[in-house]
């Protein structure tokens, strides 16, 4: 017998033993990689943000110098300006999507067909629409551009003009985001709950009240995903500024992440302390958010135990 | 179900609704036709004017200038030689960490987690200078595997967040199972969890091809020229040497546009389930 006992009272605890060093072990790749190409550079870029260094030569303190002169910087307001811009705007893609969504849910011939038909721009690059959007609104001969003039008479070029150009990109931003939102609606839609739908029904729900009172709180979990994912699309834009306008006329259509890239690694200039000094900002811009979205998952998290 | 289901209204009605469908996809895909349209286009359409108008004849040679003229061919390639590596590498990494994110209780579990998921949503603007000196350091700047292996590593952590969220809605009881038998660790992930795992990694797989292949801007900021350089990247150039050549441009967006459309097609159930997946459990 007692070599049984033995082996019961020791089995255990090497086990437990074992349970403790492998989590390490299956994590220890994957975290290494992300530790040093994310995490660690997070804080490296704050540390540059105080220097005053061209990426060759020997990186000068300055403090907060670099803080200092954002203070001062027309371009980074202009910048900051069309960051606000942009994430206003970019929420109308979430009740289009929504919009195109109920639209589409309905069971007949080929719908599937016409579902994934309608989410196609979200899988195109944004390079490639950013060169189809600059071809439509092209002076002369783009589509929008004429048919702008056959409805008001004037001619607008919707990309060379300061006061314009952002909203022309970020409509070009809204057609594969409406397509996201709309295939996230999609998907809640198909788990809306039909008994409940029915019960509204006899008493006496339709339409918007239906939509309001009875969907959309089911739809919870999709809408928090789609802002989600809008508000960090609409913070990220930076592929579309680049190949649509490259920030220009004379700078207007900038964004933060464009206007950092622009000065530490461009033509204009290799100020890599105040590109990270323009990045810190709009980390800390998407730092609000990114903590809402972990807090509320850590909360559902503590729920779901 | 909500709208109420059409086949419940008049038949006008239904009718409209069977109108109404391919009238608003032609509009939605507007864009895109025009595009395709334009990418077949002969180049004296454009001369005479014609840039939206019905094309006098169909020049699918387009497709062939474009790569005879451009280094659309190696562009092409690059992304491949980038995005499949990529795939395997954050897929392959993050079985592991999503395992082990889901399975074990620790300490740091939670934190870790969130580090993930956080990590995914930072600006990559705020990682731009340390990672193009760390990747100038190693000796691989403008290489296709310097660009590989940013990818692996960021995706990395939208991939653990996937992997955990579908490890942990595996039903445990497996697992316990698997130990009081005395099987070890490994074993259990190799031989218990990983069989599971084949429809989340699908999922997953053509969502990273996906981001990976429409990648521009680390394209811009770790390589330069045509050696390297994505598709994506490759197409910016390509706009500015053919300013006026919309047809080939077209072309080349098609081109570029192809695979993820393929992969799409090809596993759309996976795609649409990993995106609803992974955003949030």
């Amino acid at each position: 017998m007692a070599p049984i006992t033995e082996k019961h009272t020791a089995a255990p605890r090497k086990r437990r033993s074992r349970q403790s060093l492998a989590p390490w072990l299956f994590l220890a790749p994957g975290f290494a990689m992300f530790l040093v190409y994310v995490i660690v550079p997070v804080f490296q870029s704050m540390w540059v943000s105080f220097f005053e260094w061209d990426g060759l030569s020997p990186k000068i303190w300055i403090g907060l110098g670099n803080y200092i002169e954002l203070f001062d910087d027309e371009a980074f307001y202009t910048s900051l300006k069309n960051n606000v811009i942009w994430l206003a705007l970019y929420m109308l893609a979430v009740p289009a999507g929504l919009m195109i969504a109920l639209f589409l849910n309905q069971t007949v011939r080929g719908i599937r067909i016409y579902k994934s038909l309608f989410f196609f721009p979200f899988v195109i690059s944004q390079v490639v629409v950013g060169l189809i959007f600059s071809w439509f609104y092209a002076p002369d001969f783009g589509l929008f551009y004429k048919l702008i003039e056959w409805v008001t008479g004037s001619q607008v070029a919707i990309l060379a003009d300061e006061h314009l150009v952002t909203y022309g990109i970020i409509v070009a931003g809204l057609w594969p985001q409406i397509a996201y939102c709309m295939i996230l609606y999609l998907t809640g839609l198909n788990a809306v709950a039909p008994d409940q739908i029915e019960a509204a029904r006899l008493d006496g729900a339709k339409g918007m009240k239906m939509l309001w009172y009875v969907v959309l709180p089911q739809l919870r979990p999709a809408t928090f995903i789609a802002l989600v994912v809008t508000v960090i699309g609409a913070l990220r834009s930076f592929d579309l500024v680049s190949i649509m306008t490259s920030g220009g006329p004379y700078g207007s259509s900038r964004v933060l992440s464009y206007y950092m890239y622009e000065q530490a690694l461009s033509e204009y200039g290799y100020r890599m302390g105040y590109g990270a000094a323009i990045a810190v900002v709009l980390f800390a811009i998407m730092m609000i958010f990114i903590s809402g979205f972990i807090w509320k998952m850590w909360r559902d998290e503590q729920g779901a135990r | 179900m909500f709208p109420r289901p059409i086949q419940g209204l008049s038949p006008t009605a239904q009718r409209a609704y069977k109108i109404a469908l391919p009238v608003m996809l032609i509009l939605w895909l507007l864009p895109l036709l025009g595009v395709a349209m334009t990418s077949v286009r002969p180049t004296s359409d454009l001369a005479a004017g014609n840039y939206f108008g019905w094309p006098s004849a169909l020049a699918f040679d387009n497709y062939l200038t474009v790569f005879k003229n451009t280094a659309l061919d190696k562009y092409l390639l690059n992304s491949f030689k980038v995005t499949i590596p990529t795939v395997i590498g954050a897929v392959g990494l993050s079985c592991l960490t999503g395992f082990a994110l889901a399975i074990y209780k620790f300490r740091a579990n939670h934190l870790l987690f969130f580090m993930f998921v956080a990590g995914n949503f930072v600006p990559f603007q705020i990682l731009m200078v340390p990672v193009r000196d760390l990747t100038v350091s190693l000796g691989l700047y403008n290489s296709i595997s310097g660009l590989a292996l940013f990818h692996i590593a960021f995706q990395t952590g939208f991939c653990t967040l996937f992997m955990r969220n579908f490890i942990k809605g595996l039903p445990f009881d497996l697992i316990e199972v698997a130990r009081v038998e005395g099987v070890t660790e490994w074993q259990i992930f190799r031989h218990v969890v990983m069989p599971l795992m084949r429809p989340a990694i699908a999922a997953l797989s053509v969502l990273v091809f996906t981001f990976i292949w429409n990648d521009y801007f680390w394209a811009m900021v770790l390589t330069t020229g045509a050696d390297t350089q994505p598709i994506t990247a490759g197409l910016n150039s390509l706009n500015g040497q053919w300013i006026a050549a919309w047809n080939l441009v077209s072309a080349g967006s098609i081109l570029a546009a192809l695979p993820p459309v393929l992969m799409f097609f090809a596993m759309q159930r996976h795609f649409i389930a990993g995106l609803t997946l992974g955003a949030v459990k």
